[in-house]
């Protein structure tokens, strides 16, 4: 057991691990590593999505001189905004009694719904933009139930209810977690004063937890406003921002593409700081109480109502337009195509080969953000750089995910291009980590900031240095974030499709692959895309229930 | 065994004093208690000797050699946090053999030593149990026992007792003294409860907003506090607010208002100066109406308080003011009823005369 006993590589891990520790000791070695990490932040993530559009500024003049485009352009941006809007605030009012709903209630079945809210968030959108797609409009599907052509055909009616299933479990996720660590006892507390359960979660929850619903209102916001392949698959010949960059870049209309991405980039931006400015003075209604309505509100039948209605709303506008994807896919197992499929041959060869980039490129941006990301998560946690200093990072830290990522896709393209000349291998890769560095640097934050500083003090008092404090007490405490944090960096780049598009012209992702498939059935036929569908399915749920198998374990 | 010295200390976060110009010496083998309210810097204190804090100014000493920029791994102290931070992922004998092995020894003889440690606070028998397995009691024990086990000779515990019920403080509270003295430690136990630190303490310093107001030893702290915020804060006490009337060798006549006067032992203090006098409330009897002698100060009675071992009778002087008294049930013939009017009485002795502050008595004694 003895560390002399040991020998071959873990002697030499020994060896590095002792190393490391002794380095750990000098000061400045440390700032060096959190310096490394802030300078990787700032040149790699930050600045390049910035400058790479500003770098060509002068293409925007010829389309603001060209009336119709400009015309298409501003529709376009309009509708972006319009429906992420609308899904938000729709997401928000479906969501919180859902999340409210698991925390309170109990039972198996609030864990199967539990899970089951979490499907339109682990698979890829591609493959949810198929599946609402065939639910909602198809003969297949719900219209042909109804006995109708299109219940609802592709344009902005199915762009809202796509982007209302994949926000939805963002909204669900963030306030049950909010739901579970907020103190009751303000609402015991309310009650006994004689509020009834309504007035109390309307005046006391709702106020407290306000700074966590504004940024749930945020988050599925900037998924709307971001999300492109899901949204071409759904969209027809309708346009919302991140459409229009897709075409006018499939055209070579470097302008109107550059104009647009640079209006969503900057109102983006704009917003999310007006709302982050203005959040706190925001003052939901708790002045008044409408007691007699309120305590009708609160009985038992209108509470069961509440339930039953937020469960139709997830089971009709969620859960089943999700998981409709399993029906036509599975016509591909027993036609033959499996077999051709498997064999790799005709159109499964680029099929198989996007799904190695694919995993390729989202394992190498787990690893660069989980190595980078980890230390500014420490920066920000404990507040390392001062308190003003460390709430503007823990900001611009939350700005590639504010990015409509179609729009940052074309300025790192234009970026990296110009500077790096690198191969376009490289630029997805740096395009992925970029999207997907605030999936991990944040939540690590939190986690870190779970973990009572007092720990890291007692473990240096009785001798450790502080990367022995990190390596015994921080990282096996937050080891459970760590994996999710991962996979959420996983998940995210395996499914991203509109950064994909605006970097690469030779390669292809699954997802991008996917939605050219989708988008022409004439060519592909049903089968084929049902299957690729299911294998991006399949592949999402493997390396997710393999990563949850390992944490069990550890 | 080490010396603890601190010259001059200052340790500021923005705008706030934590620690204002603090010099203090802790001799080996001591047991010192750093008493005073919330906020008044106690932590930070302990924090700046520990090294998980550095001065802005001062110097510290442990052993005759300057510390301040030493790192809390290599300072050789056992710091314990209120809530005893156990590693919530680490057993018992893992938390407890987390020091020895961070200090260089083997795996075996870490094991070897972290037994011998919770076999000293009987707890070998749950050296497999997780911190989240055991009550308050244990987890205290389990923190104590990592502490001795890293070698330290100096342990730093913040609010050691803090977290537990009030029978089990007052057990733990002898056992933690006479462990630390068996084994020959050095000790600063930050406390709030004056009484906990009276108990344990051989030497006590008073903070109050980052600065020191007192040092000495428990008995001297008690009974001669240097000012009128240590009189408040240890013990129950008594404010009277008067003039020096006469003064002459053998002591002075204060008089209050309302025409009541009150002989006292203390000379330094000239006719006509505005003075505050204190007195313990155990000090302070309680007798029956008409009784006659020195300091006997006729009023009625506003409350009587049943505290188990003695009362605590509260009275309004005929001068309007405010006294009370801590009666032990053995002194009382009978129960005085509220509205009775009684005589209070003390002794010349046991008076202390402190001069007015000029921001008068609320804020001097205030604790927050």
């Amino acid at each position: 057991m003895t560390g002399d006993k040991r020998t071959g590589l873990p002697r030499l891990l020994d060896g590095i691990l002792a190393l490391l520790d002794k380095l750990s000791a000098s000061p400045t070695i440390r700032k060096g590593t959190y310096l490394g990490a802030l300078l990787f932040f700032v040149i790699i993530i930050l600045i390049p999505p910035i400058i790479g559009i500003l770098l060509k500024w002068s293409l925007i003049s010829e389309t603001l001189q060209n009336p119709p485009q400009m015309a298409r352009a501003q529709s376009a941006i309009l509708a972006s905004f319009t429906i992420a809007f609308i899904v938000s605030f729709l997401d928000l009012l479906a969501g919180l009694p859902m999340a409210w709903l698991i925390v309170k209630r109990r039972g198996r079945w609030v864990s199967v719904i539990d899970t089951l809210a979490d499907i339109p968030f682990i698979i890829p959108t591609v493959t949810l933009g198929y599946s609402v797609l065939t639910f909602w409009s198809e003969p297949n599907g719900i219209s042909g139930l109804l006995d109708v052509e299109h219940l609802f055909s592709p344009g902005p009616i199915l762009i809202t209810l796509l982007h209302f299933a994949f926000s939805y479990p963002v909204i669900v996720r963030l306030m049950v977690g909010e739901f579970q660590g907020y103190n009751l006892v303000y609402e015991t507390a309310a009650r006994t004063l004689g509020a009834p359960t309504f007035t109390a979660f309307r005046t006391v929850t709702m106020s407290i937890l306000k700074p966590a619903i504004i940024a749930a209102f945020l988050l599925a916001f900037s998924r709307s406003l971001s999300e492109t392949g899901a949204t071409a698959i759904v969209a027809g010949t309708f346009e919302n921002g991140p459409i229009f960059i897709r075409n006018a870049r499939s055209a070579g209309q470097e302008g109107p593409m550059v104009l647009v991405s640079s209006i969503l980039i900057a109102v983006s931006v704009a917003i999310f700081a007006v709302i982050g400015l203005l959040g706190p003075c925001l003052r939901f209604p708790s002045k008044k109480v409408w007691t007699g309505l309120e305590w009708r509100l609160s009985r038992r039948n209108a509470a069961m109502v509440k339930d039953a209605s937020t469960l139709i709303v997830f089971g009709l506008l969620v859960a089943s337009p999700s998981l409709f994807v399993i029906f036509p896919s599975l016509a591909g197992l027993f036609d033959g195509t499996l077999q051709t499929a498997l064999t790799g041959s005709g159109v499964w060869a680029p099929f198989w080969s996007s799904l190695v980039t694919s995993y390729v490129v989202a394992l190498i941006a787990a690893f660069i953000n989980v190595i980078i990301g980890f230390p500014m998560a420490v920066i920000i946690a404990r507040r390392k750089l001062g308190t003003r200093f460390t709430a503007l990072m823990d900001a611009l830290v939350a700005v590639p995910v504010i990015i409509p990522s179609v729009a940052l896709g074309v300025s790192l393209n234009i970026f990296w291009n110009a500077f790096g000349n690198l191969p376009e291998f490289w630029v997805l890769v740096l395009a992925h980590t970029t999207i997907t560095y605030t999936y991990f640097a944040r939540p690590m934050a939190a986690a870190i900031q779970g973990i009572s500083e007092e720990l890291e003090d007692v473990g240096r008092t009785l001798g450790s240095r502080p990367f022995g404090t990190f390596r015994k007490i921080v990282l096996p405490l937050t080891k459970y974030s760590i994996f999710s944090s991962a996979v959420m960096v996983l998940t995210r780049s395996v499914g991203e499709t509109g950064a994909t598009v605006a970097v690469v012209k030779r390669l292809q992702t699954a997802p991008v692959l996917l939605v050219d498939w989708i988008t022409h059935p004439e060519i592909y036929g049903p089968s084929t895309v049902g299957l690729g569908v299911l294998f991006l399915v399949l592949m999402a749920s493997v390396s997710l229930l393999a990563i949850r198998l390992t944490l069990r374990r550890g | 065994m080490p010396e603890i010295r601190l010259i001059e200390v200052s340790k500021r976060f923005g705008r706030i004093e934590a620690i204002d110009d603090i010099s203090l010496e802790i001799k080996n083998g001591e047991y010192l208690c750093v008493l005073g309210p919330t906020g008044s810097g106690k932590t930070t204190l302990l924090r700046l000797i520990a090294g998980l804090l550095r001065p802005d100014e001062g110097e510290i000493f442990m052993d005759e050699r300057r510390v301040n920029e030493l790192p809390a791994e290599e300072r050789d102290v056992a710091y314990m946090p209120q809530q005893y931070a156990l590693f919530p992922h680490m057993t018992v004998l893992g938390n407890v053999a987390f020091g020895p092995l961070s200090r260089g020894k083997d795996p075996a003889e870490a094991s070897r030593t972290a037994l011998d440690m919770l076999k000293l606070v009987r707890l070998h028998e749950r050296a497999d149990a997780l911190p989240s397995e055991l009550s308050g009691g244990m987890q205290q024990r389990v923190a104590l026992a990592r502490s001795l086990a890293s070698g330290a000779k100096l342990m730093l515990l913040d609010e050691p007792l803090g977290a537990l019920d009030a029978r089990l403080r007052v057990e733990l509270r002898y056992r933690l003294k006479s462990m630390v003295k068996n084994l020959g430690l050095t000790a600063i136990h930050v406390t709030h409860d004056q009484r906990e630190a009276m108990i344990v303490a051989d030497r006590i310093v008073v903070l109050r907003a980052g600065r020191s107001e007192q040092i000495g030893t428990p008995f001297h702290i008690y009974q001669r506090p240097e000012n009128l915020f240590v009189a408040n804060f240890v013990g129950d006490t008594n404010f009277l607010d008067g003039t020096v009337s006469k003064a002459d060798s053998t002591g002075s006549y204060v008089e209050l208002r309302g025409g009541l006067n009150v002989r006292v032992q203390e000379t330094s203090f000239l006719t006509g100066e505005r003075v505050i006098l204190t007195i313990r409330q155990e000090l302070t009897s309680v007798k029956a109406y008409g009784w006659e002698s020195v300091n006997a100060l006729p009023g009625t009675v506003l409350a009587v308080r049943f505290l188990g071992d003695y009362l605590r009778i509260e009275i309004r002087l005929m001068n309007g003011d405010e006294v009370g008294a801590e009666v032990p049930l053995t002194n009382i013939n009978t129960y005085p009823k509220i509205g009775e009017e009684v005589v209070v009485s003390f002794k010349p002795l046991d008076v202390s005369v402190y001069t007015t502050p000029p921001r008068g008595l609320a804020k001097e004694i205030e604790v927050a």
